[in-house]
């Protein structure tokens, strides 16, 4: 472009100071991913994690989200032996499946149990945004499936939080065959009438939105989870235009009629236990 | 054949030169049959040895071959009185899919495809078979209705992958998807899935809940394109061959995995060769397929359609 060549040229890079390039000491502050303000990690705990000055959500591991919801003591774990195996021998896969679980001290991108939320029992999975971005494998689609069949038999509602950037590529198809397993068993789920409420947490992309995340009885996100199918450089490089600032956010998705609310962490244990009143199977004996 | 392969050339400057030693025998008074035979019999084992040990890179290419044969022109060979549907009846009609109405030897059944152009033209019409939304409510609309009608569904698959738009997102790309796999799962008819030529991720897969599901022996299935897992894996496109390798997404390799029931086999050098050949050889496996299932009842279709997914995947016990 020839304005180019007469725009004002920067004389000088700017070099951050030392002391913006250190980060906040480790454990005890931490920076909002959001405003970037630094808060005692303390104070970000005891508000789960939400920014007391612009509410940015940050993601919950998966424990830290099942203490913020269930009943103390309540819950019980399902399938925590099954683990991650190598089907189609991709190269580099095992070592970093192993790496994860040892930063994350979980076997595998989601938490699946039952508990109760205010005396009221549900079968629940969580995703783990932080073991392998929550894609989902062959581990993940069997456990999500298990827990639902298990709901389904002992007559639970059912509530998953999910996190996930997909399926997972290292599995190859088998992974894409999880999202039809997952929801093969949410029809049966559903069919025998089971209640079942889907939390769409940052962030809940590909495989893992175009297939259980997005067939709750009720689809509801935390403010600012990012929410789509396909991601957005790959939009913007097919459609070639810039997409607006809050694409696929889950406001973006409520106002699109896509999601059935957006809800604050804070309000989200009341909401859950107020539709787990709502759809309690007493007075009708099957 | 317009559109010559990479690893085909060898097969093609072969033939070249036998024609022009033909041409040339006819017009001049050297006799050079001896030269023509031993070079025939060289193409012989030259295509054999080609076409015979193809890299899961060479299948992808013939997948994506500009002739390759499409969800139409399958219709127009297996069944008979075709009429095609149009529209979701909430946005729009959706051309990436075709879906209609057939006889199959004489029986009713849903047809319902992706479908991709062969020129610049329909695959403007048809977006390069890549759907939107609107695309797969109308699928779920045809398979309501074929069971409202007991009549079985042939669902092709032959996508890229859902169309990476903001308008797909905007009405619901996601949910249209998950949609359809658990509606499919419910379905009280039979399904058979055949991908002919790229199962392209959750967009192939909103077609590819079935009680049955083939694969023609060059066609492919993967959970992201060889292209984009290269570039996401090792931050360059350029090892999509070793995506494509590493990932298992051939017919040969599905059929281990056991996620796949039969491999359809296609005519020497891929299905654009010989379309009625490749027609006869769907034909055959798809008769097959509809004979068993219309022998089951719902209830059993259903419980083997869940025991067929809960066996898919791998993992080890602590």
């Amino acid at each position: 472009m020839l304005k180019d060549f007469f725009g004002k040229r920067r004389k000088y890079a700017s070099i951050p100071s030392e002391q913006a390039k250190a980060d906040v000491p480790e454990g005890l502050m931490q920076k909002c991913n959001g405003c970037h303000k630094i808060y005692y990690r303390k104070e970000m705990n005891k508000n789960l994690q939400v920014c007391p000055n612009c509410g940015y959500h940050h993601p919950l591991q998966a424990w830290d989200r099942i203490d913020t919801l269930f009943d103390e003591n309540s819950f019980e774990e399902w399938d925590n032996d099954l683990i991650t195996s190598n089907p189609l021998q991709f190269p580099g896969y095992e070592e970093k499946v192993v790496k994860d679980r040892k930063k994350t001290g979980l076997n595998e991108g989601v938490v699946t149990g039952k508990g109760t939320i205010e005396g009221q029992a549900t079968a629940f999975a969580v995703m783990d945004s932080t073991f392998r971005m929550g894609s989902m494998g062959s581990v993940i689609g069997e456990k999500i499936a298990r827990a639902l069949e298990n709901a389904k038999n002992e007559g639970l509602p059912f509530i998953i939080f999910t996190a996930s950037g997909g399926a997972r590529m290292q599995e190859g198809l088998l992974s894409l065959m999880q999202m039809t397993k997952t929801s093969i068993a949410v029809k049966r789920f559903s069919d025998a009438g089971g209640f079942m409420v889907s939390v769409m947490t940052h962030p809940t992309t590909g495989g893992v939105s175009a297939s259980f995340a997005s067939i709750g009885d009720y689809n509801i996100a935390e403010p600012g989870a990012l929410i789509g199918f396909a991601g957005r450089r790959i939009i913007e490089q097919t459609i070639r235009e810039k997409l607006p600032e809050d694409f696929q956010t889950a406001e973006f998705q409520l106002k699109h009629g896509q999601l059935d609310k957006v809800v604050h962490r804070q309000e989200m244990q009341e909401l859950l236990s107020k539709l787990l009143k709502f759809h309690q199977k007493g007075g009708e004996e099957a | 054949m317009k559109q010559v392969l990479e690893f085909e050339k060898p097969i093609v400057d072969l033939k070249e030169k036998i024609s022009e030693l033909k041409r040339f025998t006819q017009d001049s008074e050297i006799d050079l049959s001896d030269e023509i035979t031993t070079l025939e019999k060289r193409l012989a084992v030259l295509e054999n040895d080609i076409y015979g040990n193809l890299k899961p890179w060479d299948r992808v290419q013939l997948a994506r071959h500009s002739e390759r044969p499409t969800t139409l022109d399958y219709v127009h060979k297996l069944f008979t009185d075709f009429i095609e549907f149009h529209g979701d009846r909430l946005f729009g009609d959706d051309e990436a899919i075709i879906a209609g109405i057939a006889y199959y030897k004489d029986n009713p059944v849903t047809v319902i495809g992706h479908q991709r152009g062969k020129d610049t033209k329909e695959n403007l019409r048809r977006n390069f078979g890549m759907p939107h939304p609107e695309g797969y409510r109308k699928a779920l609309r045809h398979m309501k209705q074929a069971e409202k009608f007991g009549r079985p569904i042939i669902c092709f698959i032959d996508t890229k992958g859902a169309y990476p738009g903001k308008a797909a997102e905007e009405r619901g790309q996601s949910e249209a998807i998950a949609r359809n796999l658990m509606e499919m799962a419910g379905l009280r008819v039979p399904i058979v899935c055949v991908v002919i030529g790229e199962g392209g991720s959750g967009g192939a897969l909103a077609l590819g809940v079935g009680d049955e599901i083939h694969m023609l022996e060059n066609s492919t299935y993967s959970v992201i394109s060889p292209e984009g897992a290269a570039s996401i894996l090792w931050k360059d496109s350029a090892y999509a061959q070793r995506a494509a390798e590493s990932m298992k997404i051939t017919a040969y390799d599905l059929k281990k995995l056991q996620v796949i029931d039969k491999i359809v086999p296609e005519p020497k050098g891929g299905a654009h060769r010989d379309l009625d050949q490749q027609a006869a050889y769907l034909d055959e496996v798809l008769e097959q397929s509809l004979h068993t299932l219309s022998k089951c009842s719902a209830d059993t279709l259903l419980e083997n359609r869940w025991q067929k997914y809960k066996q898919i995947g791998d993992y080890n016990l602590l």
